[in-house]
């Protein structure tokens, strides 16, 4: 049994964790908040440097070749300081799109300079305050060409390019959607941002009126690939999602060390040490799914989508509920502008939301429980 | 990352199944169900297959892994512990009468007995000829087990015994246990406590059972009226009790567990009962609520079981466990009470039905009427969180109103 991350795994954590605690505080995360700045560029431009974005790019596309457990230590750190920058959007899910079904031309053009940030990706499925489904997808790409509107697309102001979810074929079946990559900055496209309760990570509309696209992956497979790269990404985000609520649990004990009332340490009333150590309870329980999420991520084990929706459901549970929690024991303090809670708690709902909601990740879940006919 | 054994491990594991193929049979498909033989025996008859078992185990070694040698174990690693306990889990073999003995009983008067002593209880003890009980909790010392209130005075070279204690797993079949006690009442709660060992058949012990909620009797009341025991049972100092019932409880928490499965009925169960069950719309697996609910507890379940591979890892490394491994009970109590309530509510107005006619000969309705003692046993809820948030998180302890006040002068309500 080694269901643990190596040394030198944990090495690459301490030095991430020390890097971003650096030059990650809280006033880098309120800057992008308040602004309209959509990232933190200088953050972003030393994440590159550092060759993250490449972590899980073989060394043939100019990637660092290490692989995915890397990405996930580095993964975890990111979410611990809520990083303000497009490392989800292009490493999780553009370049995983790029390395599961691209062409060996599409992998040669795009993953080189996504591995040394030149690119910024993105992946567009959402249409509106509705889950994407093959019934609901109206963006069409026909004859190499875009039309229609993605909102919201995160980082999709800033973004260069998206792979896009659309229809390819008339009918409301799972083979009609096709996956697209297109050039934001090209003709026929036009962007706004979009107003959304996490400020600090910048979303957008899209609109496509005949922007040249070209095909990624087989036509008709677009469905069954978007839910592939949505598995993958469920398991790198889940350990944003284990280390933001970690974060929110360091916040909560701290505060209740230092905070007096009634002639003695909050911490030491039983309403907030239970309160604690339940949120304690769920992020482990977050961890060891995400861990096996990790192991069946970096080894492309079949127990993959069951695994990533087990990450993902304990992650979004376990951070959502030490956000809140955080801010409940902070007491009035916590409602504040001023003090961070807030900036997990929009976060926590950010993250939660982004890649589909846990309501369908549990739908999935149990599909995969009866096609493995676990009765 | 991978789930493999070390070659060492897996060198055990090899050894330990064809030792288990060779001595017993493997388990049948269905773990929990009543269909299970050993849920039918009677007790007496349970002890008894459970004894033999038990000599089959000592004399290989297997009764106690971690055990040096000369004490009749095999000198080898809590892992290795591990390994045979995934192996054992796996064959219908008895378990569970002597866990309390040699898990903690044992271990402390071994500890705080002369070499003498221990070496007369040891091998008894390993073998399954002598059981022993833990009499620690009393009828107004639960959680707050310190406040106990069973006297025990000096007479003589002996102690004389009076008092109650209650929640005794098997006291009734035991013959040994071991008592902690009030010898001075005078002093500070933890400071006049004493601990001692005595034979459950001693003149003036009497052991009634407990029936509990869910119909069964698994806890006895132990009364003790004016019983003896000399000195030269006492185990350390006198007014040291606490610090030895801390060695026992200690001793508790090393004993690792490691067996995969529950004792109740779990998702498989659950998955099969929404397959069977005719919702008004169509199966009940088809229906969006049950089905988000199946995942939740599934989602739950595993996080505790790769907990427990974080823990094994450790293990296996020669690392002491992280604190993660602290939650598990903490998980399960709960998940297994509401789990259960849940599976009722999909047999609709059928769910009231019990025993063997009805879906899963009851099994659900069983678990839901165990779970709320499993949420107290060993530690309610309630103290595990306050552990977790002392030990693992470092807030700090209550305010102890008992502090520094002598125990004869703490309020004592009804």
């Amino acid at each position: 049994m080694n269901f643990d991350f190596s040394d030198d795994q944990k090495m690459l954590r301490d030095q991430a964790r020390k890097f971003l605690t650096e030059k990650c505080p809280p006033k880098t995360v309120r800057k992008v908040l308040e602004s309209d700045g959509q990232y933190d560029q200088a953050l972003w431009k030393q994440i590159c440097e550092m060759g993250w974005t490449g972590t899980a790019i073989p060394e043939a596309y100019g990637g660092l070749g290490l692989g995915h457990l890397e990405l996930c230590v580095i993964a975890e750190e990111m979410g611990r300081v809520l990083a303000p920058v497009p490392f989800a959007s292009s490493v999780y899910l553009a370049t995983e799109a790029l390395l599961i079904a691209g062409t060996e031309e599409q992998k040669k053009k795009y993953l080189p300079k996504l591995a040394a940030g030149e690119l910024i990706g993105t992946l567009a499925l959402a249409e509106g305050a509705h889950p994407p489904s093959p019934r609901t997808i109206k963006t069409t790409f026909k004859g190499g060409k875009l039309d229609g509107v993605k909102t919201p697309v995160a980082d999709g102001e800033v973004a260069d390019f998206a792979v896009v979810l659309a229809r390819s074929s008339d009918g409301a079946g799972e083979r009609s959607l096709s996956l697209a990559v297109v050039d934001l900055k090209g003709s026929g496209v036009s962007r706004r941002a979009v107003k959304t309760i996490d400020p600090s990570r910048g979303h957008a509309e899209i609109t496509f009126k005949g922007a040249s696209a070209e095909a990624l992956g087989p036509a008709g497979e677009g469905w069954d690939l978007a839910r592939r790269v949505l598995d993958r990404a469920a398991v790198l985000m889940a350990f944003e999602q284990v280390g933001g609520a970690d974060a929110c649990l360091a916040m909560a004990k701290d505060y209740a060390l230092n905070r007096y009332a009634f002639g003695r340490q909050i911490g030491s009333f039983q309403a907030i040490k239970h309160k604690l150590a339940e949120m304690y309870v769920w992020n482990e329980l977050a961890r060891s799914n995400a861990f096996f999420g990790a192991w069946a991520l970096s080894t492309n084990a079949p127990e993959l989508p069951e695994a990533a929706a087990g990450a993902r459901i304990s992650a979004t549970d376990a951070f959502h509920f030490a956000s809140k929690e955080n801010i409940q024991t902070h007491g009035g303090m916590g409602f504040t502008w001023e003090l961070d809670c807030h900036l997990y708690y929009r976060r926590s709902k950010q993250l939660s939301l982004a890649l589909g909601a846990s309501r369908v990740w549990k739908d999935r879940l149990v599909n995969h429980l009866e096609k493995k006919n676990v009765a | 990352m991978d789930f493999n054994d070390t070659a060492d491990e897996a060198k055990f594991r090899a050894e330990v199944r064809s030792w288990l193929e060779a001595n017993a049979k493997p388990k049948s498909a269905i773990g929990f169900s009543a269909e299970n033989p050993r849920y039918q025996r009677n007790e007496t008859e349970a002890l008894k297959v459970a004894k033999a078992w038990q000599a089959k185990k000592a004399a290989k070694g297997y009764a106690r892994i971690t055990w040096p040698k000369e004490m009749g174990g095999l000198g080898g690693t809590p892992m290795q512990q591990v390994v045979y306990n995934q192996e054992e889990s796996k064959f219908d073999v008895p378990s569970g009468f002597f866990e309390i003995g040699l898990g903690m009983c044992i271990p402390t008067v071994t500890h705080y007995a002369s070499k003498g002593v221990a070496a007369r209880f040891v091998k008894p003890a390993l073998y399954g000829e002598e059981i022993w009980c833990q009499l620690f909790s009393e009828p107004s010392a639960g959680s707050d087990v310190a406040g106990l209130r069973t006297r025990a005075e000096r007479d003589g070279d002996d102690w004389v015994i009076n008092g109650q204690k209650i929640w005794t797993s098997g006291a009734h079949y035991s013959d040994y246990g071991i008592l902690l006690t009030r010898t001075d009442p005078n002093v500070q709660k933890h400071s006049g406590l004493t601990m001692f060992y005595l034979s459950m058949k001693s003149p003036g012990v009497e052991v009634r059972p407990i029936k509990q909620m869910s119909g069964g009797a698994n806890f006895n009341e132990v009364f003790f009226t004016n019983v003896r025991i000399p000195d030269s049972q006492r185990l350390g100092n006198v007014g040291e009790g606490w610090k030895v019932a801390l060695t026992t409880l200690m001793h508790e928490r090393l004993a690792v567990g490691g067996g995969q499965g529950g004792t109740g009925p779990d998702i498989r169960e659950l998955l099969s009962l929404a397959r069977d069950t005719e919702l008004e719309d169509g199966p009940a697996i088809r229906n969006a609520s049950v089905r988000e609910r199946i995942a939740e507890w599934y989602v739950r379940g595993q996080g505790l079981k790769y907990t427990t591979y974080r823990t094994l890892t450790a293990l296996s490394k020669g690392q002491v466990p992280g604190p993660e491994a602290s939650i598990a009970k903490v998980v399960v109590a709960p998940r297994m009470q509401d789990l259960s309530a849940f599976a009722m509510d999909v047999e609709d107005m059928g769910g009231v039905m019990t025993g063997e006619e009805s879906a899963l000969h009851g099994a659900f309705q069983q678990s839901y009427m165990w779970a709320p003692g499993l949420r107290i046993a060993g530690g309610t809820d309630e103290i595990l969180k306050n552990i977790i948030a002392e030990r693992v998180l470092g807030l700090p302890g209550d305010m102890r109103v008992d502090k520094d006040v002598p125990y004869n002068k703490l309020p004592t309500g009804r």
